[in-house]
């Protein structure tokens, strides 16, 4: 690693071109579609963003828990989604943060509730992981970045997206840590009955180790983030108030005097 | 809760059962911030003030407030929001009476609002049923065993910089790696339960 810029080592490999979707996508922007293939690909919460990185190595430890957890926080990324949106107008500038915890706190309530009351089974696995979802990263940061500043339908669309990019990513992550940990997929036997599980991906280490190389595929790949030649995901950290950043799913990387320079000046 | 059973939980806490490596809480801010030592002892110093602090206000609050009125529900509300007061309030505090410990800690205190581990315990010290005592050891333990993991991981971090990484695992993937690592270590404390 070269000490002037560490993330220019990582360039794209020899003779391998780029992948760029968005070569061969078109879609008017902040339109419902848009917002939709946005979150799923060119946006993907986990794999481009590098957000929301707590539950994704938490609750996926088998595809059902990925499911659930996916779908939990997407029904809520909607439904605060919608409300900020709805609520732009009314809510103060200046009380912003403490009113989208509340909004979002409190979905995260009525979901917590309704999953204790009909998938009391999936609510036990889960566990603390669903209160949690408060803290989650993507929520706040798409209120922020995007509900807080756009009509409640298209707001609804990106919240939609973000929660199917988030759930997708889960399910990814999921599959592979299930297949290798315990030769299931969903609960069922797919592996054939010689396959020994090799259970340590189903524990707490495999969930770094299977993470770590969905991101060393996509660097040399050259996808998502990685694009981005000074991208660090591990100095973007450096900040790490990624609540209270407007800029946080545009975030160059390079925190601290910037960021706060930009969330000053963009909304004077 | 016997001392000895007092004493056998910050043991399992720290080690056993470590906060990032086990429980995967306050992941963004051990990848992020465990670059340098002295960072991320930083981290690890305001964590330990801060989670100790939240989880005895926010047992204070339960066992005085929400449950005597039945509001048991409005949990996950209330502690979020004395989470981000209470870093607010630290951070003035801090600033106005304690300067030079505010400069020792200053970029951090923010960062800890965010930091899952805070809001977890508050919650798992309600899941199992810790009362305010025992659920504010088990905040310190904790924050024990995050201090212990980020700065070993600081230690690594700092050993790895002139290593020759494969183009494609610098960076993050190779941070998780590590942690994968670590967290195979940990796991020979298991037999400690």
């Amino acid at each position: 690693m070269s000490a002037k810029n560490p993330g220019s080592a990582i360039g794209p490999a020899r003779g391998m071109r780029r992948f760029d979707l968005s070569r061969y996508i078109h879609l008017k922007k902040d339109t419902a579609p848009e917002r939709i293939v946005n979150g799923i690909y060119f946006e993907n919460p986990v794999f481009m963003l590098a957000l929301g990185m707590c539950p994704t190595l938490a609750t996926t430890t088998s595809v059902t828990n990925a499911v659930g957890m996916g779908l939990s926080t997407t029904a809520i990324l909607m439904m605060s989604n919608l409300f900020i949106s709805l609520l732009r107008k009314i809510i103060p500038e200046r009380m912003r943060m403490p009113s989208y915890i509340v909004v979002i706190a409190s979905f995260v309530t009525i979901v917590d509730f309704l999953m204790q009351g009909f998938t009391p089974a999936m609510y036990e696995s889960l566990g603390v992981y669903i209160p949690l979802i408060v803290v989650n990263c993507i929520i706040m940061g798409r209120a922020e970045a995007y509900a807080g500043k756009h009509s409640p339908l298209v707001s609804l669309a990106d919240g939609f997206g973000m929660g199917i990019g988030f759930t997708a990513a889960l399910i990814v992550v999921a599959a592979v840590r299930e297949l290798l940990g315990n030769g299931t997929l969903a609960g069922v036997r797919v592996m054939p009955a010689a396959y020994e599980p090799i259970s340590i991906f189903v524990l707490a280490p495999g969930a770094f180790l299977v993470l770590a190389v969905f991101v060393a595929i996509m660097n040399r790949l050259h996808i998502g983030a990685a694009r981005r030649k000074d991208w660090d995901p591990t100095g973007k950290f450096v900040c790490g108030d990624c609540r209270s950043c407007p800029r946080v799913t545009g975030c160059s990387g390079k925190p601290e005097t910037e960021a706060a320079n930009h969330s000053h000046g963009g909304r004077g | 809760m016997s001392f000895s059973a007092i004493m056998m939980l910050v043991v399992t806490t720290i080690l056993a059962n470590n906060v990032v490596l086990s429980q995967f809480l306050g992941i963004c801010s051990f990848l992020g911030v465990s670059q340098k030592t002295e960072t991320a002892s930083g981290m690890g110093g305001a964590l330990t003030f801060v989670l100790t602090l939240a989880s005895f206000v926010c047992g204070l609050l339960y066992h005085l407030v929400l449950v005597p009125f039945h509001l048991e529900y409005l949990k996950t509300i209330v502690f979020i929001l004395i989470v981000a007061a209470l870093v607010q309030f630290v951070e003035m505090f801090l600033k106005k009476y304690m300067h030079s410990l505010y400069e020792a800690l200053g970029i951090y205190l923010p960062l800890i609002t965010t930091n899952c581990a805070v809001l977890g315990v508050a919650l798992l010290n309600v899941q199992k049923d810790y009362n305010i005592v025992v659920g504010t050891v088990y905040g310190l333990a904790t924050a024990l065993g995050y201090w212990v993991a980020i700065v070993i991981l600081s230690f690594l971090r700092e050993k790895m910089t002139d290593n020759d990484i494969p183009r494609p695992f610098k960076g993050f993937p190779i941070v998780m790696v590590t942690s994968a690592l670590m967290s195979i270590a940990f796991f020979g404390f298991a037999g400690l339960k």
